[in-house]
């Protein structure tokens, strides 16, 4: 598989900052991302990792500082905001309808409806259509799917966040968030998600991926970024560290401008 | 698709399948029902007939029951909102025609479904607990009203509307059910709307993610719920040429059963419009047995406690095998 990072910024922060009345989550956070680049965002417990992504999924509306996408800057105040700029976030375990099959799940509330106008108004469901592009697209990230009439409570938890993928890329996400997609996950489907998020950076997606372990993060990630404190203090090609340093880092022991 | 054949697993989803029980159950009871009550006039179109002349209100509740209970809640307002509804449809009948007169008593329904929903989602309290005030709210009004008076209704055109009239032969409750159970099939599985009612059901934190409107959504599932009971309450007026406070009183039970047996999962999420109306109709089916029977109001009253029961135990089993 040929990965090229284009030198093109997808996502560009500066200075994004956030408090909870006295606590300061956020104090001044700025890197980029750029296209089909995989970017991993690290940090101990409370560094503020989940509470940036709030931010930029339009969940908390930062208090200061700058988010440009694709070079224009952007205003988001709600998820709808953020998916209207090509922005998606796969949570570990929402967003999914356990209760619905897979092609329901991955076209709830953008389903494609009839193409007879008066049927289309009415929102009128195209069920061949919808099922018809889910193995498409399901197909493209290379994911085997048993049948596309499963509930998803059925299936494993990779497959499961496979789907989650799928739908954040099937919707034209440049932009897609994961808060620790292989958390609750096994050996083997952690390297199934991994596998994923490389086909789809491939396809030009920026990928902004949180996680505690460092094995995947050397993985997957072309850089690293080190929040301390409500700070990015560090901004790392993965190839050029090892993972005592990223440890280093995190913790604070070692200080990144040296 | 390809001639295929049946694998026995395939044959077990099937065949084992939650939404399948309501037809064993409708077929075991006809046949039971056909055995022991062969020389009556239990098995001939007439007494069918009858069966879904009488259930209409019934069906149309439970349909309407169907959306609330799709998005996760519950509506025990209804049997009151078919008494006050008949009821203010009686009353304005005495000065206007039809048109106002239904209008009036869908309004009950359309006022009393927005404010359960108001309350439930600005409060954030249980839907059973708001539902159950309501209920007695409404309860009093209907009461209150005319001072426990009926109020009858003269008027032919509205007794053939919603009550006595056929159409191609069929009698018009029976179009009534059908004509509103086919919109609600239609809603709940061929339109979008449908879909987002059972995602709210299945998961409300998702359904928030994914960018649905809960709050909106439910709204609209107990309108549904409670302006069904409203039509429900002019269906019963036609039928009996008059209202009475008492209409409806009575179905609560009877009308959750029917649901609950026709495959709609008591807990959100999971729907069947087809379910509810042979679930009603099998509650008729189990009161008409019952009655040429010789069995009493008060017998028949715990035999509906018993399928409401046994209803939920096989929905409370499915939840827990996943
Ligand atoms: N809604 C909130 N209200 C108040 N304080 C908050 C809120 N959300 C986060 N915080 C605080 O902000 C800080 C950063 O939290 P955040 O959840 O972003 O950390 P994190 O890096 O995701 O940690 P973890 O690795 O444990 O998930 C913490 O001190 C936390 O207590
Ligand atoms: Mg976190």
């Amino acid at each position: 598989m040929v990965r090229t990072a284009l030198d093109q910024p997808a996502l560009e922060l500066s200075s994004i900052k956030k408090s909870f009345g006295g606590v300061h989550a956020l104090k001044d956070v700025s890197f980029k991302i750029n296209k089909g680049e995989v970017v991993g965002l690290l940090g101990d417990n409370g560094a503020g990792k989940s509470t940036l992504v709030k931010c930029i999924a339009g969940i908390h509306a930062p208090d200061g500082g700058d988010i440009k996408v694709n070079g224009n800057n952007v205003i988001i105040t709600s998820p709808e905001d953020a998916r209207a700029v090509g922005i998606e976030t796969v949570y570990q375990d929402l967003a999914k309808i356990p209760e619905f099959n897979i092609v329901q799940n991955l076209f709830l509330n953008r389903e494609i409806k009839h193409p007879n106008p008066i049927l289309g108004w009415l929102g009128w469901l195209d069920s061949k259509t919808m099922i018809k592009r889910a193995k498409k697209s399901l197909n493209r990230l290379n994911t085997r799917i048993p049948s596309y009439n499963e509930q998803i409570h059925n299936l494993s938890g990779g497959q499961r966040q496979a789907i989650a993928i799928a739908r954040a890329v099937n919707w034209g996400a440049d932009i897609v968030i994961m808060d620790e997609p292989t958390a609750a996950l096994g050996v083997e489907q952690s390297a199934q998600v991994n596998d994923l998020i490389k086909v789809i950076s491939s396809q030009g997606v920026a990928v902004l991926l949180i996680s505690h372990n460092m094995q995947h993060v050397v993985e997957t990630c072309d850089r690293a970024v080190v929040l301390y404190q409500g700070r990015s203090v560090a901004d790392v090609a993965v190839a050029d560290v090892t993972k005592e340093d990223l440890v280093g880092l995190i913790t604070g022991a070692t200080d990144a401008a040296a | 698709m390809s001639v295929q054949t049946l694998s026995l697993t395939q044959f077990k989803q099937i065949a084992f399948n939650r939404d399948a029980y309501i037809y064993y159950m409708f077929l075991g009871v006809l046949f039971f029902f056909a055995i022991i009550l062969h020389d009556t006039a239990f098995l001939t179109v007439s007494n069918f007939m009858n069966i879904v002349k009488q259930t209409a209100p019934l069906t149309i509740m439970a349909v309407g029951l169907t959306f609330a209970l799709a998005v996760g809640h519950i509506d025990l307002s209804i049997g009151s909102v078919v008494a006050l509804s008949a009821l203010v449809g009686a009353l304005l009948l005495q000065y206007t025609g039809i048109p106002l007169a239904v209008a009036g008593a869908l309004l009950v329904g359309i006022t009393v479904g927005l404010i359960n929903g108001f309350l439930i989602e600005r409060l954030q309290v249980s839907s059973l607990l708001i539902t159950l005030g309501t209920m007695g709210i409404i309860t009093g009004i209907a009461r209150q009203l005319t001072n426990l008076e009926s109020v009858p209704i003269i008027n032919q055109d509205f007794t053939y509307l919603f009550g006595a009239g056929k159409v191609f032969g069929l009698p018009i409750l029976l179009i009534w059910t059908l004509v509103i159970g086919g919109l609600a099939y239609i809603v709940l599985n061929k339109l979008a709307a449908g879909r987002h009612l059972l995602a709210v059901g299945g998961s409300p934190a998702a359904s928030r993610a994914m960018g649905i409107k809960v709050t909106r959504v439910r709204i609209y599932a107990l309108l549904a719920s409670s302006t069904a009971a409203a039509l429900a309450g002019l269906l019963y007026a036609g039928r009996l040429h008059g209202a009475r406070y008492t209409l409806g009183e009575a179905d609560l039970l009877t009308v959750i059963a029917a649901v609950a047996i026709g495959g709609t999962s008591l807990f959100g999420g999971r729907a069947c419009i087809i379910g509810a109306i042979l679930g009603s109709w099998l509650m008729g089916m189990i009161n008409n047995g019952l009655i040429l029977s010789g069995f009493s109001t008060n017998e028949q009253m715990i035999a509906r406690g018993i399928i409401l029961i046994m209803a939920v135990a096989i929905g409370v089993k499915e939840l827990k095998n996943g």
